[in-house]
């Protein structure tokens, strides 16, 4: 540092290490903490829901979420167009 | 009664081992009856760091074999009296660690009533990491302001969250500690680094130390004399009262702040 580097602004790289690392922790701490199972369940409720309504696997989505101190699950299923087949 | 501390962090490189070292010597000038384990099998340096890699003769996978008792295996210190250290194998065959072998050496240590039990780490989350951690009551999370180094100590957080005995067991977790090395005073008030602050609000822990980058510490190793023992060094002073702030005592951060520099300094200074 010199002269010069009195006048330069000089780049606040260490604000972006922060927010960088805000989100990457945020992430991954939602992806811990017990919720290995999600995969397996979603296959299972799907096995389930097939004897019942032939639905395409894509159309099955879980997820996990908070909600005032609560953990939620939800689920949601798209039901085919003709009903019952 | 015992009690374990692993000094973990994930990555490699950020100064878990020279921490151990300087931890349990200094615990050990405490007057408290420490042993300092190497967990990394296969690579060891603690022997090393604490100057004393020509005394190895049976190492930590020689007593869970039964090749030799503990007694045997545990090198005493040439300057604490109550200072221990177990070396790690040379073996590369990483299975030679194994759970039920690690809990028998740390229950005979127990048993031979040391108070701290001090777990270096491997870096990595592989069997070395989690064994060193898996019995510990308390983990030292040694992180460079940075953002690898930071990234891969939460991940450790998580492992210290469900794989570790404590977790399984329910009974209040790992008590987690964060202390950061490498620390540049400097270049945080550039704003080039991210300071304790930032860190520590990012990984939501308590912080145990601040120790400042120092050439002693390269000094140190080549000597085989863990930093702590340098009078003259800042480095020591910072894990000093990591120390005491270990043992319950309650002491100010230092050598978190630029010096104070004259507008000379600004100048022509570096």
């Amino acid at each position: 540092m010199g002269l010069l580097a009195l006048f330069r602004r000089t780049p606040r790289s260490a604000n972006l290490a922060k927010e960088r690392l805000r989100i990457i922790v945020a992430q991954q701490r939602s992806a811990r903490g017990g919720h290995d199972y999600l995969p397996l369940l979603r296959r299972e409720l799907l096995e389930v829901i097939h004897k019942y309504v032939n639905v395409d696997p894509s159309s099955v989505q879980i997820q996990l979420g908070r909600e005032d101190g609560h953990e939620v699950l939800e689920l949601s299923v798209a039901l085919p167009e003709g009903r019952g087949n | 009664m015992t009690e374990i501390i692993v000094v973990t962090s994930g990555k490699g490189g950020v100064g878990k081992t020279t921490t151990s070292a300087s931890i349990a010597c200094g615990l050990a000038r405490h007057g408290k009856r420490v042993a300092v384990i190497d967990f990394d099998i296969g690579l060891r340096n603690l022997d090393l760091i604490m100057g004393c890699e020509r005394r190895v003769v049976y190492d930590f996978v020689n007593v869970i074999q039964g090749d030799c008792t503990l007694k045997q295996a545990l090198i005493r210190d040439k300057r604490l009296e109550t200072l221990y250290v177990l070396a790690a194998s040379q073996t590369r065959d990483k299975e030679a660690l194994t759970s039920e072998g690690v809990r028998r050496v740390l229950d005979e240590l127990a048993a031979e009533n040391f108070e701290y039990i001090i777990c270096d780490s491997p870096a990595g989350i592989e069997k070395g990491a989690h064994l060193a951690m898996y019995f510990a009551d308390r983990a030292v999370i040694v992180v460079n302001p940075e953002v690898s180094s930071v990234r891969d100590s939460d991940r450790i957080l998580g492992l210290l969250a469900s794989k570790t005995q404590r977790a399984e067991r329910g009974n209040h977790g790992v008590k987690e500690h964060l202390l950061l090395t490498r620390y540049s005073p400097r270049r945080v008030a550039s704003g080039e680094m991210m300071s304790v602050t930032d860190v520590k609000d990012i990984l939501g822990l308590d912080v145990v130390g601040v120790v400042p980058e120092s050439t002693d510490v390269l000094s140190a190793s080549n000597a085989g004399v863990p930093i702590i023992f340098n009078p003259e060094s800042d480095a020591a002073r910072a894990y000093e009262d990591t120390v005491a702030r270990l043992l319950g005592q309650s002491v100010p951060l230092r050598f978190i702040d630029e010096p104070k520099r004259g507008l000379f300094a600004r100048i022509f200074g570096h």
